[in-house]
């Protein structure tokens, strides 16, 4: 292949002489005479280069002709890619075609742009929500979120984020983020109130979930996710009361709840489990489904609850799955017991008006009246919800006590 | 797509790895660099130690001279050792490649990937 090493004046006539005819040939090809002009101009980087290192190849023009076309290809890729964005990334959002949304939820969810810009790029470019509909979900003044946004697809475009679903290595850890930011829009939408904006956000987060589990129907976590969604989403409309307070699961109707989307979730998760696969998903869904299989409160199977969050813990070893496991170790071992961990996760989860709210709960049942009421008040003062507010104003009316 | 990449290293936490390991991998970089020749574009370099830097900086108060100062123009104990220009489809593949880079096993170490402003595209 190679016949030897020409100095570099020698090699630059060589150069001049093919280039001019590969420009010609390639403008004719591909019917645009600035990519092939450029394509050409980078294949003559890359041949002085190589052929200065590995000397001169036996063919030189073909060797500039077919890195010329091959670069040139590369740019006409890249450009209707950038067309693709651009059209994608408009402030109309195009009902693309589902795989194409999906490769825009990869890129809107990639690991290089900052998580609030995922989950703000993902309601925007992948839902269409408005600037102001997300502003006003995660109350962000409006012009906050226009910038991250704006930030966000600018990235995109000039980073050289793709639009490609990914495959191999990657795509574990690619799914996890997009699936994060699913489950946060999910949350957002959670504790609206009935037909609501907010409300709606959820729906489309359920939607969403829908959408990656149609395009990637063998990936567990993703199937446990939309089981996950729709089991909560199946409790929504017994969530608040008529005043806007918080219901807690063991007090909801559960004749309200939606038997059709529950007994889907049930399929979908028969489905994942087929996988042999578990993952955080699939184990909340898993715990999800055991509340909607139990008849009554009384009935709920706790054992299996608390044996699922051991199960969890092993994928997800954060405070909140722990505080979530305390409750059902109240049930199956008494409050005591579970006292004595939720005090344990006092430290970390201090601001977190949750953790307080179920000390309250506990010390309550075990007739400590003075302390229940301290807590339920420091669980008041952290809610940030109104439906939990409302909830915790009638604990500390009645059950906890006034000194 | 091109890409600039920045090798940056922390001098203080490089003086804890042993001389041989520090050369093994000197090696590793040698390599590594023949086994992705097709990727970079020209231009890049290693850099001469921070200790050889000298910052032009612009004067404090407007309109007086720009000063010369001895050292780095940044304060951070992550310091650039050197850079290279790649040139590859998309931000996936520099991450792909940048996650290879041998010096990546030393604690401290960073790669900064920073697209190349490309005129008339």
């Amino acid at each position: 292949m190679t016949d030897g090493h020409l100095p570099d004046e020698a090699l630059a006539r060589l150069v001049r002489a093919e280039a001019g005819k590969i420009a010609a040939l390639l403008t004719r090809r591909i019917g645009d005479f600035d990519i092939a002009e450029e394509a050409v101009q980078d294949a003559i980087v890359a041949a002085l280069r190589t052929w200065r290192r590995d000397g001169v190849p036996a063919n030189p023009g073909g060797w500039l002709a077919l890195a010329a076309r091959r670069r040139a290809i590369d740019r006409l890729r890249r450009r209707t890619r950038g067309e693709t964005l651009v059209r994608m990334l408009a402030d109309e959002p195009s009902a693309g075609e589902p795989d194409d949304r999906l490769a825009m939820l990869f890129a809107c969810c990639h690991p290089a742009l900052a998580p609030e810009t995922r989950l703000a790029l993902t309601l925007r470019a992948v839902l269409g929500l408005t600037t102001g509909q997300i502003a006003r979900a995660f109350l962000v003044p409006e012009a906050t979120l226009a910038q991250r946004i704006v930030r966000g697809k600018r990235k995109i475009v000039s980073a050289g984020i793709s639009l490609t679903v990914p495959d191999g290595a990657d795509m574990p850890s690619r799914l996890d983020d997009v699936l994060t930011v699913t489950y946060l829009a999910y949350n957002a939408g959670y504790l609206a109130a009935h037909a609501s904006p907010a409300a709606e956000l959820a729906e489309d987060a359920v939607w969403l979930a829908d959408l990656i589990c149609a395009q990637l129907p063998r990936e567990p976590e993703a199937l446990g996710l939309l089981a996950l969604l729709l089991l909560l989403q199946s409790r929504a409309g017994t969530r608040l009361d008529a005043e806007g307070a918080l219901v807690p699961l063991n007090e909801q109707d559960r004749s309200s709840w939606d038997g059709a989307m529950i007994a889907r979730a049930q399929r979908i998760l028969a489905r994942a489990a087929a996988h042999h696969r578990p993952g955080r998903y699939q184990l909340q869904a898993a715990l999800a489904a055991c509340h909607a299989d139990a008849p009554s409160a009384r009935a709920t199977d706790w054992l299996q609850i608390l044996t699922l969050y051991d199960l969890l813990l092993r994928y997800d070893g954060s405070p909140i799955v722990r505080l979530n496991r305390a409750v059902a170790l109240a049930e199956v071992e008494g409050p005591e017991l579970a006292l004595h961990e939720v005090e344990a996760l006092a430290l970390e989860l201090d601001g977190y008006y949750l953790l307080h709210a179920t000390r309250g709960e506990l010390l309550s049942r075990l007739d400590r009246v003075n302390e229940a009421h301290d807590a339920n008040l420091r669980a008041y003062e952290l809610a940030t919800h109104e439906s939990e507010t409302l909830l915790l104003e009638r604990r500390l009316g009645s059950r906890g006590g006034r000194r | 797509m091109k890409y600039v990449i920045m090798f940056t290293s922390r001098p203080d936490l490089d003086e804890a790895v042993p001389r041989e390991r520090q050369e093994a991998v000197y090696q590793e970089i040698f390599g590594w660099f023949d086994r992705n020749g097709d990727k970079f574009a020209n231009g890049g370099a290693e850099l001469q130690p921070v200790s050889t830097a000298t910052t032009v900086k612009a004067a404090d108060s407007p309109g007086g001279k720009p000063v010369v100062v001895d050292g780095p123009f940044s304060e951070a104990k992550e310091q650039i050792g050197g850079f290279s220009i790649i040139d590859v489809p998309d931000l996936d593949a520099a991450i792909a490649l940048v996650r290879t880079w041998p010096s990546l096993a030393f604690p401290g170490v960073a790669v900064e990937i920073r697209p190349i402003v490309e005129h008339g595209e």
